[in-house]
Order: C-alpha cells, then sequence, then structure tokens
C-alpha cells in the first residue's frame, strides 16, 4: 500500500525530490527513468542480485541481541549488522543492484563519488567483479582523512580522482561525478552512493537498500514473535542506511523512526551538517530538498568529524519524513559520537564506522519504556576511522 | 516595445557574436565596465552569470570564476543594484544566466519583475525543469517580455527538440558537445553534422551555438550553421590577468570574423 510517505509518480515525495538537472543530463536520467523499474521488476535480475547478495556479500546480515548494551540502557537492544557485510558496510547492498542494472543497460564505464570511501570501495569491489573500469571521485579532504579505503579502491583497479573545489568532500566529489557524467554521457553509469540525485536515484537506491529492513523484520519475528521493534535508529548523511532501514516500517505507525544527523561541533557552531536540523529547501544535486545555504541561496560547506555524514543535504524522501514528523530527527555531536563508538568498542567489542556510532548516540538521548524493542543500523565498521579513534581517545583509557 | 533578443536575429545579418562572463569577475565592481567594453567592441548580445556555489554544468574556469565573484561579494541584490542603470548605458540585448537556487531563494516571481524593470531581456536556468516552468512561471516571463531561453545537447532527442523549440523563447541555445563548458572539442565533423541536422530541422526559434567555443575557427564553424555563438570560458580566461579593458579589446579583436553566409 502506498501511502503520503512515499514517492508520486512525477518523482516527489511531498514537496521533496523531482529532477533539477541541466538538459545536458536530461538523455542520461531519461534513460534511467524509462528502464529501472522494469529491471528491478524483472525476475531474472531480481535472481541474480539475491543470488550476489547471498553469496558475495554475506547477506542477510545478522541480527544481533547486544546484551551488555542493553543492560546499561535498560531496553533490548538489536545491533542490524550491516558492518559484517562484504566491504564492511551497507553500502555493497546498492552498489551490486546497481551495477547489474548498468550492465543490463549496456554501460561500459563506472564512475561514482564517495566521501568516508566507503560507498567508493563497495562500487571498486562490484567492477572488480564484473570486470568494469571504474571512475571514483573524492574530495581532496577525504582522501586524506579516509587513506585505508583510498588504497583499498586502488588495489581493487579503480582510479580514485581528487576532487578540488570546494570543501574538497563529498558535496564536491559528487559535483565532479556528475560532471564526469556530462562529458561521457552514452557509454557511462553513474552509480550514486545514497538517496539523493534526481529522481528517479533516491527511489531506486531506497529500494536496493530496503533489504535491511526486509531483513529485520524476519529476524525480528523469529527472535521475539513480533517483526516490528518499538524504535528503528540510523545515522543519516544523505540517508541511504537510514532509508534501508526504515523502508519496510514507514508504513507501520507503532515503529518509531530516529535519524541521527551529524551536529558536528554544535548545531549553531557553523561547524555542522545537520542538514535537517537547521537546514531549508532549496535544490542540491538534482532534487528539491532540505540543506544547508546562505539567504543567497549558496551551498554552506558541511562539517562533520565522520566522512560519511558530512553532507549538507539529505535525501528527499528524509527531508519528507521529518517535515511531516514521521521521523524524529536527533542531531549527535562529533564528541557523542565518539563517547557511543568507544563504548560499543567496550561493551560488545565491536568498533564501529564513526557514521553508525552517531546513530548509537541516541540511546543516551531517548526516554525509553522498560524493556522497548530497539533496532540500530550498525551501517559499518569503524575500521576506517581507527586514527580518528586513537586522535581523541581521553587520556587515561587506553587500557 | 520588442524585445531586443528578437530585433537582433530581425535585423542582424552575419553571425551573432554573444559574451558569457561571470558578475562579480575579476572584481566585484566590473560588472558593468565589462559590458559596457564588450558592447563597444562590438559584440552583439551579453550574457551575464550569476555566481553558484556549486555550478554543476560549469567547467573549472567558469567554477572558479564563480568562486571568487562570490568570495567579492556578488549576490543576486547587489547585481541587480549593479545593473539599475544598465540601460542608461547598454543597448545590446542582455540575458542573465543562474542556476535554480538561488533565483529560487530570492522569490522568482519578484526575482523577474525585477530584471524586467532593469531591462534585462532574457533568462537562462539551466537546472530549472521545463515542465516547472510552465506550470508556475512561464505567464510571469509572457507578461514582462522576457525570453527563457532553453538548452538543446547531441543527446536531445528530435522530438525532445521539437518540444523545447514549442517553449523556448528568443533563441534556442545549442550545447555544441557533451562536455561542461570550457572543454575545447575544437572544429570536428561529429559537430559539423550535429549543427547541419539541427540546421535542418528548421527550428521556429534561432539557434545560438555554445559550450567549446573558443575562437575565430569555431565561430566560423558555427556561422555557417546557426545565428550566433556564444563564447564564455575563453573570455572568462582572458580577463583573469591583466588590465581589463585592453584584454577585453584585445579578445574580441581576436574572435572577431567576418560574416559568414549561413547555409
Amino acid at each position: 500500500m502506498k501511502t503520503q510517505y512515499h514517492i508520486n509518480d512525477k518523482g516527489f515525495y511531498g514537496d521533496f525530490g523531482g529532477a533539477y538537472i541541466p538538459e545536458l543530463l536530461h538523455s542520461n536520467v531519461e534513460e534511467l527513468l524509462q528502464n529501472y523499474k522494469t529491471v528491478l521488476n524483472d525476475n531474472k535480475f531480481k535472481e541474480e542480485l539475491k543470488t550476489l547478495l547471498r553469496d558475495y556479500v554475506g547477506r542477510p546480515s545478522p541480527l544481533y541481541y547486544s546484551n551488555r548494551l542493553s543492560h546499561k540502557y535498560g531496553v533490548q537492544i538489536y545491533l542490524k549488522r550491516e558492518d559484517l557485510n562484504h566491504t564492511g558496510a551497507h553500502k555493497i547492498n546498492n552498489t551490486i543492484g546497481q551495477i547489474l542494472l548498468a550492465k543490463h543497460l549496456n554501460k561500459k564505464r563506472i564512475i561514482a563519488e564517495t566521501g568516508a570511501g566507503q560507498h567508493g570501495v563497495a562500487t571498486a569491489t562490484v567492477c572488480a567483479l564484473l570486470g568494469l573500469p571504474c571512475i571514483v571521485y573524492m574530495g581532496e579532504t577525504d582522501i586524506k582523512r579516509q587513506a585505508p579505503n583510498v588504497e583499498k579502491m586502488r588495489l581493487l583497479g579503480a582510479e580514485v580522482r581528487p576532487a578540488l573545489s570546494g570543501s574538497k568532500t563529498l558535496k564536491d566529489a559528487t559535483n565532479e561525478a556528475i560532471r564526469d557524467w556530462i562529458n561521457n554521457p552514452e557509454d557511462t553509469y553513474y552509480i550514486i552512493g545514497s538517496v539523493v540525485g534526481p529522481h528517479p536515484y533516491p527511489d531506486m537506491v531506497a529500494q536496493f537498500q530496503s533489504v535491511i529492513s526486509e531483513e529485520i523484520k524476519q529476524q525480528l519475528k523469529e527472535k521475539t514473535g513480533n517483526e516490528n521493534p518499538d524504535y528503528v535508529i540510523a545515522c543519516i548523511g544523505g540517508g541511504s542506511n537510514a532509508a534501508g532501514a526504515f523502508y519496510h516500517f514507514i508504513d507501520e505507525p507503532n515503529v518509531k523512526l530516529i535519524a541521527a544527523e551529524a551536529a558536528g561541533k554544535g548545531i549553531d557552531t557553523n561547524h555542522t551538517a545537520a542538514s535537517i536540523s537547521i537546514g531549508t529547501t532549496g535544490i542540491i544535486h538534482g532534487s528539491k530538498t532540505l540543506m544547508m545555504q546562505t539567504s543567497d541561496g549558496q551551498i554552506v560547506e558541511p562539517y562533520s568529524i565522520s566522512a560519511g555524514l558530512d553532507y549538507p543535504g539529505v535525501g528527499p524522501m528524509h527531508a519528507h519524513l521529518a517535515e511531516t514528523g514521521r521521523t524524529k530527527v536527533i542531531a549527535i555531536t562529533d564528541s557523542d559520537a565518539l563517547s557511543a563508538g568507544y563504548e560499543l568498542c567496550k561493551l560488545e567489542g565491536i568498533i564501529p564506522a564513526l557514521e553508525s556510532a552517531h546513530a548509537l548516540a541516541c540511546l543516551n538521548q531517548i526516554s525509553f519504556k522498560q524493556d522497548d524493542v530497539v533496532v540500530i543500523n550498525l551501517s559499518g565498521r569503524g575500521d576506517k576511522d581507527l586514527e580518528t579513534y586513537t586522535k581523541h581517545l581521553p587520556h587515561g583509557k587506553q587500557n | 516595445m520588442e524585445n531586443r533578443i528578437d530585433s537582433l536575429f530581425k535585423y542582424k545579418s552575419g553571425t551573432v557574436l554573444s559574451v558569457y562572463f561571470t558578475a562579480g569577475y575579476p572584481s566585484l565592481n566590473d560588472t558593468l565596465t565589462i559590458a559596457k567594453e564588450l558592447e563597444a567592441n562590438g559584440v552583439d548580445m551579453l550574457e551575464i552569470g550569476i555566481p553558484f556555489s556549486d555550478p554543476l554544468a560549469d567547467g573549472p574556469v567558469i567554477q572558479n570564476s564563480s568562486k571568487t565573484a562570490i568570495e567579492n561579494g556578488m549576490c543576486i541584490e547587489l547585481l541587480l543594484k549593479q545593473l539599475s542603470t544598465l540601460r542608461e548605458h547598454i543597448a545590446i540585448p542582455v540575458l542573465l544566466m543562474g542556476y535554480y537556487n538561488p533565483i529560487l531563494q530570492y522569490g522568482v516571481t519578484l526575482f523577474l519583475e525585477k530584471i524586467a524593470a532593469i531591462g534585462i531581456d532574457g533568462l537562462i536556468i539551466p537546472d530549472m525543469p521545463i515542465e516547472e516552468y510552465q506550470e508556475n512561471y512561464e505567464t510571469d516571463f509572457k507578461r514582462l517580455n522576457l525570453k527563457n531561453i532553453l538548452l538543446i545537447t547531441p543527446q536531445t532527442s528530435d522530438s525532445r527538440i521539437r518540444y523545447i523549440d514549442s517553449v523556448s523563447g528568443g533563441f534556442i541555445y545549442v550545447v555544441s558537445s557533451s562536455t561542461t563548458t570550457g572543454e575545447h572539442t575544437g572544429f570536428s565533423e561529429k559537430r559539423e553534422s550535429y549543427l547541419s541536422k539541427i540546421s535542418s530541422m528548421k527550428l521556429n526559434n534561432p539557434c545560438i551555438v555554445g559550450f567549446g567555443i573558443q575562437n575565430k575557427e569555431d565561430i566560423k564553424q558555427v556561422g555557417k550553421y546557426a545565428y550566433g555563438a556564444i563564447i564564455g570560458t575563453a573570455f572568462i580566461k582572458a580577463i583573469t590577468q591583466g588590465e581589463l579593458k585592453q584584454q577585453i579589446k584585445h579578445f574580441i579583436k581576436t574572435v572577431s570574423h567576418d560574416t559568414t553566409v549561413r547555409t
């Protein structure tokens, strides 16, 4: 059943979405629009996707009851272990889907943007899998702070091109990828890594990520007898892991959906990436959504300790879910995210990605009822963030 | 009064030369100076760019000019102020080119009313969907005698070209190759056959060719098939250094050419 929360025929979620693109991109986007639904519903495509997700990615990812964390907060906490996927994050759910679509459309060259490098690695991986050349645009700043992922991409055969404009982070990498697509309209497929960009990307990426909530429902039913939790919590930059974790719960009014966005140093500090909390409606990367901008409509450079959340906009779906009150948005500061990350290391033996640590930090911010069932989407693992974690480790806590 | 763009194409027999420059670049208050110099040196039409932080269709040169212009303090409000005396100095058609978001934040209808009052003739908003224009703003454009200039590219299908021709006003901006601005593709058979095809479609609007136009040879080739050419990146590069007026004069001299007869 389609409700007010879903995308309409014109590619809008309420007031948000659409395809605000120059004519130079029209044929590229139109080709996708004409094909994506048919391909995604094709039985052969579905079978191929399912097989790869199972045998190559390792799905289903476990839904893990975290005993000690649950004990501490007095609720029942389940972690959806997207960090255990091949390549270490949820990103590959989408890149596997899109590369199969690209193959179906007979594309010969793959481009992508990346922030933390997780999407870049996931794209480089599937390109190697299918033998397609891969170019990943990455902000120069991110190349420095996510060095292990850059090395991985290169090892996998991808070319990593630095984005040198603006703040040299995810926004700028996205601009460069879009420009590459303009310059190579016929043979190139652009794998967008989040639920952002012109229609149909937000819908398509959300559909590929929806496997997360599909599995949560089945797994929770097996474990508790009820497929619906009281809460689903996910971090949100562009919002792809949150889109996937929320997807099959959106029309379940009893399931509270919590989106943790990056407050950076605080939402009032000008060093933030809290696009929903402080953003206004505008157009970024081809879609109308909530974004951080000046009163003149110039896009503001975001800031977050987490490269994957360092984006000045948010997927149009999330803008709509937040505006309608369907999701509750909590802005998590760098230091709260770090603390939550350290806590998970100590209590559960899991080093979470800094992005996912923002979701974990919500545990301190919500007044739960005793024994509420809480699912947190652990979107990625923290290997890539070791340097940041180590650098900020409070004195005296090394052991 | 007849729109100046319409008059230009009605009375000009040779190839129209239009020049793009970014408002507020190289210095904040150069906007009107550049406009005057371009007209004085024989340019037929001006396209003034409103700088945007994230210009998706532009290559590095125009990106950098936009970045500098924003850092210089350029914004829509200031541009309108700078252009308030435009028609005391400039007689040729003037267009504004700007990405949708800054105009949206300013208020589209208010913006249209203000630029019409100043004497602007047309507008290029590359990322405003045609459907949104038709639904929300077409009446305003018509009421204010403003032209909404739309783009076509080598990827645009024939049926879409016809559709765009039916909606576009003033002229059609023909993107010469599938590139962002400033990629010099040069004289090529591919471009020639594309322009020849467009010419043979006998569209209602005149066609002006932009993107990748950098020198006299480009303009000459384009002039065989279209009403005119737009130079942007090459001009921005030329005025980045040196004495502004000298640079403009020198640049226009190097790209100007004798009238070519259209086929």
